[in-house]
């Protein structure tokens, strides 16, 4: 379970939001500057609260009351940022292999295959990132998080930069990602159709507050950008 | 006229250990130097700064005649050095290289400090997400990807420190055999009558070793570039 009440003041823009989440897959929906990339990465520990806690279970992350604040890179939150973060200086093997190495744990052959065919990025480990597609280098990125073995992985609009045809190309492997692996995710996007493929809870953000809570039913009444090209289409 | 004499070649191997060691100890405290002021802000940033860069706008003598009153025998930290380490810097090659190092500091460090701001941090994010505390990422991402700053630094300090000669001579004076770079071995042999010919020779080797570091720093350079587009 992951439970967030944070504030937190960045320039004019104000973020004040409260709710906890049992969701597999937990949908942060909102317009851009609504506030969720402020809030993956109050969830990441990568942005301090002004004031509040986050806490996954019984683990307390943070807690202001308390002057706690559990640094990332002792989380165990996995993180795919919408530009990927490959290192470039690294083969793709070798970014797969990173949060291992970091985190000291035992080369696991299965483990590493699992993912490697789960993602179907067999063919690419021997490559070097510059030339990767954007589909590839996303698929890389969700590869490199799951092998770190997080307990939450944080999806920031992993499709954003992608065009429809490769945002169609990754989708079903969000959805095996989901079904094949015991790893609860925060996917944020802005796109309510990805949501209903993938989501169970959504938290609809508005100008840095939660405006609604709920199953992703609660999007019905969004239309999303292609829906609306389709009905122009059709007129 | 290539006939290198002992005396010639002694000069000439002092010189390159010294600006060796000069480059190899100073490079470790130049990476340290160049992140804190690439990514720190604390208290006297902007007079730590102006100190770094202060040898190249001293004239050397200044930093030589400096050096001598802080590292010679009766020096403050030279005194207590020789009393308690044992090491001592006044007239000795190790001085030499103390002086070049010194010399060197700020152009071995400026390249090092833009290469590390130039490093995207959100690839230090991305690797603390991963798990890696802040001395891996920056062994693992920020030095790795900053390498090309750091040769270039190295370059130029090693080249700087190769013909260093206003604070070495002041300090450590020109004794043959200890303390006599190439650039004071020229120096003196423009101050004797029949000394043009061994005169030209150093400056023939002194360009050739120039040219050889230089060309060298290109190849590294090169190589790590295209490793940083991920190629």
């Amino acid at each position: 379970m992951l439970r967030v009440e944070a504030q937190k003041q960045l320039g004019d823009f104000s973020l004040d939001v409260a709710f906890s989440t049992e969701g597999r897959v937990t949908g942060l929906f909102g317009s851009s500057g609504a506030g969720k990339t402020s809030l993956v990465n109050i969830i990441a520990g990568l942005l301090q609260p002004d004031r509040g806690l986050v806490a996954i279970g019984d683990d307390v992350l943070d807690d202001t009351s308390r002057g706690l604040h559990t640094p990332p890179h002792r989380r165990r939150i996995g993180y795919v940022f919408q530009d990927a973060r490959l290192f470039p200086h690294l083969d793709v093997s070798q970014n797969l292999d990173y949060g291992r190495r970091m985190n000291g744990l035992t080369y696991d052959r299965d483990a590493q295959s699992r993912v490697v065919d789960l993602l179907d990025i067999g063919k690419l480990l021997d490559r070097r990132t510059g030339r990767l597609s954007g589909g590839e280098r996303q698929r890389i990125a969700l590869g490199r998080a799951l092998l770190a073995q997080p307990r939450l992985l944080l999806l920031d609009e992993p499709l954003g930069a992608l065009d429809a045809d490769r945002k169609a190309e990754i989708l079903p492997y969000l959805v095996r990602l989901r079904d094949e692996t015991g790893v609860p995710m925060v996917y944020v996007t802005h796109d309510p159709q990805e949501l209903r493929r993938l989501a169970t809870e959504v938290v609809v953000l508005e100008r840095g507050h939660v405006a609604r809570f709920g199953s992703p039913d609660i999007l019905s009444g969004v239309i999303t950008p292609t829906e609306i090209q389709a009905l122009e289409a059709g007129h | 006229m290539f006939d290198i004499s002992p005396a010639e070649w002694t000069a000439i191997l002092l010189s390159i250990r010294v600006a060796v060691v000069a480059t190899l100890v100073a490079t470790p405290l130049g990476i340290a130097v160049a992140w804190l002021l690439a990514r720190r802000e604390f208290w006297g940033k902007s007079v730590a700064d102006a100190i770094i860069y202060l040898p190249l706008v001293l004239p050397p003598v200044v930093t030589g005649y400096l050096l001598l009153l802080t590292f010679g025998r009766r020096g403050l930290i030279g005194a207590w050095l020789a009393d308690h380490l044992g090491i001592v810097f006044a007239f000795r090659w190790t001085g030499a290289a103390l002086a070049c190092g010194i010399m060197s500091f700020p152009l071995l460090v400026r390249p090092i400090r833009l290469s590390i701001e130039a490093v995207d941090r959100r690839l230090e994010q991305a690797a603390s997400t991963l798990g890696a505390p802040p001395w891996r990422v920056f062994w693992t991402v920020t030095l790795p990807l900053a390498l090309p700053g750091v040769l270039a630094g190295m370059v130029l300090g090693f080249a700087k420190a190769i013909g260093e000669f206003g604070a070495t001579i002041t300090f450590v004076s020109n004794i043959p055999g200890e303390t006599q770079t190439i650039s004071s071995a020229i120096y003196t042999l423009t101050q004797v009558p029949d000394g043009d010919a061994a005169a030209l020779r150093l400056v023939a080797i002194s360009i050739a070793i120039a040219m050889a570091a230089l060309v060298a720093s290109e190849i590294f350079a090169r190589r790590a570039t295209k490793r940083l587009h991920g190629l």
